[in-house]
């Protein structure tokens, strides 16, 4: 009888171990190993793209139904804000007409992208801008009449160099790129993208 | 010919349509445009072309075996194509693995027709002056769930860690820009430029969006499969390329298609 009931627990035990689902720690791991295999590099996607860094990591877990607790949201903005690079010179301002193509251009970092070609910001992809451009996208809030409403001051450039630079230094798990921080544009390039919001001539002012 | 006129006329009035200038643009969304269009273009989809073709190669006898695709197990039983599309991907007992339709056929040009898998996957999307047979077969075998409810299961094992999978690769952001799926595909409401965006982790965003693929591609000129899209999707996420027909790729299907259960599948469409 004894035995019955043990060999009956075992019977037990083998199925509930089964059955069990695996942990989400074991899925991400699974996850990640079927993306390494299922993906080729290609051009300038190399498969280290698929590699998380401490940032994109976090923001993974905590999305969808999983809401960023505010602690770790204050520790991500605080590491994003010690990444920020002002230019040697001090001034945050370029070409503001220049700022305006690099707004309008989404190349850069495609696997059919030339690497040697400047990348762009995409601004419209995402943000209204201007009057004049109408074809904008409504991932990220309108950005028109950016410094008018906010003002031209060096607060005010300096806020906008650090969302252009790192926008989670702001807004942790922002989807909004690092353009900066991960290289995609110069810093020349985060000039003109910064003038096109903050100089008084810039149809975004206007 | 008839049909033919009726095609080259729906393609210059869209054209029309989309050189009118942007005072237009600003009042009207790009689904209003499409929806414009395929108004102009009648009942007709240019995917009819595919579909046909498509029947044509799945009885064709092919390969090393010379042997049809008609005996192919969908998941309804082998030959049984009408209502399959609407329930896979699934677990396969003779693979043992879970397939989407790409990846299934794919198994079955190898089993039936006696073709390596690289000789089947050689050619997974056509292109300017390019007909696959690939594209073909699949716009025959979706258009044979036409109006048939999404039913796709998690009950398997595997399905069901296909489905984790795929969501933690919907999730998973990543490349030097940080963008996973669910960076455009995770907000209600939103667009990019003037393309509005289904949040396909909401049922009805993605039973709309999911049901609606292969799509003919007007401004590409080709029926495009959902292999593409995931493709191409990954390439603007700035991604490595998808590999046709991957585990990784089957699993996020398998996402996809469970969210949009219970809507009648209405593809072959037309997208602009």
């Amino acid at each position: 009888m004894k035995s019955r009931i043990i060999a009956l627990s075992a019977v037990a035990a083998l199925v509930a171990g089964c059955v069990t689902t695996p942990s989400d720690q074991e899925i991400s791991a699974k996850a990640l190993a079927v993306m390494k295999a299922g993906f080729k590099e290609r051009g300038q996607a190399k498969l280290d793209r698929l590699d998380q860094d401490d940032l994109q990591r976090l923001c993974s877990i905590y999305s969808g139904d999983k809401t960023l607790p505010s602690d770790v949201a204050a520790r991500i903005e605080k590491e994003q804000l010690a990444t920020i690079k002002f230019p040697a010179d001090g001034k945050l301002l370029g070409d503001w007409k220049s700022g305006e193509r690099i707004a309008q251009s989404g190349r850069g970092g495609q696997y059919n992208d030339d690497p040697k070609d400047p990348s762009g910001a995409n601004c419209y992809a995402c943000h209204q801008l201007t009057k004049q451009e109408v074809s904008f996208g409504t991932i990220g809030p309108s950005l028109y009449n950016f410094a008018k409403a906010r003002g031209y001051g060096p607060d005010i450039q300096k806020y906008a160099w650090t969302k252009v630079y790192n926008s989670h230094a702001f807004a942790a798990c922002s989807s909004m790129p690092r353009f900066g921080y991960r290289g995609i544009l110069t810093e020349g390039q985060i000039k003109d993208v910064v003038a096109l919001l903050m100089d008084p001539e810039s149809p975004v002012n206007k | 010919m008839n049909r033919t006129w009726k095609w080259a006329a729906g393609a210059a009035c869209a054209t029309l349509v989309l050189t009118t200038g942007s005072a237009l643009a600003q009042q009207r969304t790009t689904v209003e445009e499409i929806e414009r269009y395929r108004q102009a273009l009648g009942d007709g989809n240019p995917a009819e072309l595919w579909e046909a073709r498509g029947e044509a190669i799945w009885k064709e006898k092919r390969g090393p075996k010379g042997a049809s695709l008609e005996k192919c197990d969908l998941g309804l039983g082998p030959g049984v194509v009408r209502g399959a599309y609407a329930q896979l991907p699934r677990y396969f007992a003779d693979s043992g693995k879970v397939e989407d339709l790409e990846s299934r056929l794919v198994t079955c040009m190898v089993t039936l027709q006696g073709l390596t898998p690289q000789e089947a996957k050689k050619d997974p999307f056509g292109g300017p002056g390019k007909k696959v047979p690939m594209d073909a077969l699949v716009a025959y075998v979706t258009a044979e769930s036409r109006g048939v409810k999404m039913n796709v299961q998690t009950t398997h094992p595997k399905e069901a860690e296909a489905y984790e999978i795929g969501k933690k690769i919907f999730f998973h952001r990543g490349g030097p820009y940080d963008f996973a799926c669910a960076t455009c595909h995770g907000v209600d409401n939103i667009r990019i430029r003037l393309q509005d965006l289904p949040n396909l982790t909401k049922q009805a965003d993605a039973q709309r969006a999911y049901t609606s693929w292969p799509a003919y591609r007007v401004s590409q000129g080709e029926v495009r499969s959902f292999q593409w899209r995931l493709e191409d999707c990954f390439r603007q996420q700035r991604f490595p390329e998808l590999e046709f027909t991957s585990e990784a790729s089957v699993a996020l299907t398998m996402f996809l298609a469970k969210n949009a259960n219970g809507a009648p599948f209405a593809a072959p469409s037309i997208k602009r």
